[in-house]
């Protein structure tokens, strides 16, 4: 799939915001906003489109009291990378878990869950993977101490 | 057989590989269901040795950060250091000098090579072969020797500095080098009488293990085991950086998709390393090592970058956000290994215990870079 195509694709994602970036200067050559209820319907378009999803991570946005989630997708053929972020209240940060049609997905949702609480609805086993088991800590929230 | 049939004469048991444990090269624990000899689910289970390094990245300047990323991945140190350097000075719009960037290439293949030994050493020992292990070591150390001449370090490199490299290389540094790249050459055919066509080692390797295209994909395996799947896919071709453009190289790809592929992709890169790494001495061209004008003191305009190299394993990726402040906001350390062991569970489902190992070993894991 060229990038013309996966970016036409893109735009038709309920309230998405495509932007074509510079790859010399962001490293990824589509950003992409979009709702977190629309995720898991990325997850699937980015699957059919035969993209890797390469990592899923948090930023902690203290001042907007918000949490982004930023999913990383790669194509092995075309080269092509793409970010997609979400954001969600940090009170209660919750999206639905792509883990269903990215397996890889359970690992890096794991790691999100620890670091910054966030919740993946409908994931087989949000349990602790890199911190203790019993970790009720989130340390890469931006008011965890230490 | 019914399944209900079935599960009346199956009895099942859990044991645990690890976290202690020969195979496991560090502290991973695979909690295995076994039904005999036969592998029903083994589950990897992390974080043994987490150590917060992302949260590292954020509380300190980006300098002080610098050392921290070669104890991940610390078989091959200076990729980590490359994608976080890289990544820095794609934020703060640091161009870097093309000899910096020759030394960089250089290095790194060399550690490429020197990762790639000690695996084929430590595979070939978790298949109980112990010899192989003692050739591949002489010809690392002298690769070790070269760096150290150079870096200071054998192991955890701090080599890289935003803008370029910390010392030049020397003429003694080029020309020892290139007697170890002719020296690695004619040992290569001695490695394949004793390693490739060995027939202990073939009947534990071809045909065991094999991982599929689309499970690479759907996991993000990267890196020889992706190429051991028939995919020719390298950031160094994909997605171009650093000087590499500027040099010929093959991306080896086997499509087998079995242990013995995997140990042949990395087997091929060894010779094309060799082949970079000559090409780059050739054409090295003269000039500063640094650039000028790096503030001791590194604030990046704010913003969000990544930034990806090929590591001896696979994609290596920092997703670095600058607040504008000495110190990053969000730095996200993409890990090849974690991906990488993240597909065991499914691959090895159905195997023989003894053939899981040779599965796990041929993934090349480095146990830290997966915790972090």
């Amino acid at each position: 799939m060229t990038l013309a195509e996966l970016t036409t694709r893109l735009q038709t994602l309920q309230g998405s915001t495509v932007t074509a970036t510079d790859h010399s200067k962001q490293g990824v050559n589509l950003d992409i906003t979009i709702a977190s209820n629309v995720i898991p319907e990325l997850a699937r378009l980015m699957s059919e489109a035969k993209f890797a999803l390469e990592a899923i991570t948090g930023v902690d946005w203290l001042a907007e009291q918000q949490i982004e989630i930023v999913y990383d997708f790669t194509s092995y053929t075309s080269g092509i990378r793409v970010a997609a972020r979400t954001r969600v209240s940090r009170e209660t940060p919750e999206v639905a878990t792509i883990s269903d049609v990215h397996p890889g997905a359970n690992w890096h949702e794991r790691e999100s869950h620890d670091f910054f609480g966030i919740t993946f609805t409908g994931h087989p086993g949000l349990i602790p993977l890199l911190l203790p088991e019993d970790a009720d800590f989130h340390p890469l929230r931006k008011d965890y101490g230490a | 057989m019914s399944i209900e049939a079935k599960s009346i004469h199956r009895e099942t048991f859990v044991i645990n590989l690890g976290p202690q444990h020969p195979a496991t090269h560090g502290v991973l624990r695979i909690k295995l269901t076994m039904d005999g000899e036969y592998i029903d689910d083994a589950e990897p289970i992390i974080g043994y040795g987490h150590r917060m390094q992302e949260k590292m990245g954020e509380n300190r300047t980006y300098a002080k950060f610098l050392p921290n990323t070669a104890r991940m991945d610390y078989v091959a140190a200076l990729f980590n250091s490359q994608g976080y350097v890289g990544a820095v000075e794609r934020l703060a719009g640091i161009t870097v000098p093309e000899r910096a960037e020759y030394i960089r290439v250089i290095t790194a293949e060399l550690n490429r090579v020197a990762s790639h030994l000690l695996w084929a050493g430590a595979f070939l020992i978790d298949l109980g072969g112990f010899t192989p292990l003692l050739y591949t070591f002489d010809d690392r150390e002298q690769i070790l020797d070269l760096l150290e001449s150079v870096t200071g370090a054998r192991l955890t490199f701090c080599y890289y500095r935003f803008g370029g490299v910390c010392n030049d290389i020397d003429d003694e540094f080029v020309a020892g080098t290139r007697q170890f790249i002719s020296r690695l050459r004619s040992r290569m055919p001695m490695y394949h009488a004793l390693i490739t066509k060995n027939i202990i080692f073939r009947k534990r390797c071809e045909g065991i293990g094999p991982i599929t295209a689309d499970v690479c994909r759907r996991y993000g395996g990267t890196g020889p085991v992706l190429r051991g799947a028939g995919v020719a896919y390298d950031v160094r071709k994909a997605e171009p950086y650093s000087v590499y453009p500027q040099f010929d190289f093959n991306v080896p790809v086997y499509p087998e998709g079995d242990c013995m592929a995997r140990y042949r992709v990395r087997m091929d890169e060894i010779v094309e390393s060799l082949r970079i790494i000559e090409q780059a001495l050739d054409k090295l061209p003269a000039g500063p090592v640094m650039a000028e004008k790096v503030p001791r003191f590194l604030k990046p305009p704010k913003g969000e970058c990544t930034f990806t190299v090929e590591s001896a394993r696979g994609s290596f990726g920092v997703r670095a956000i600058s607040d504008g402040t000495d110190k990053a906001y969000r730095m996200k350390l993409r890990s090849p290994c974690f991906s990488n062991l993240s597909l065991f569970q499914e691959c090895s489902r159905g195997m023989l215990l003894a053939d899981a190992l040779a599965l796990l070993g041929s993934l090349d894991l480095v146990i830290p870079d997966i915790d972090r």
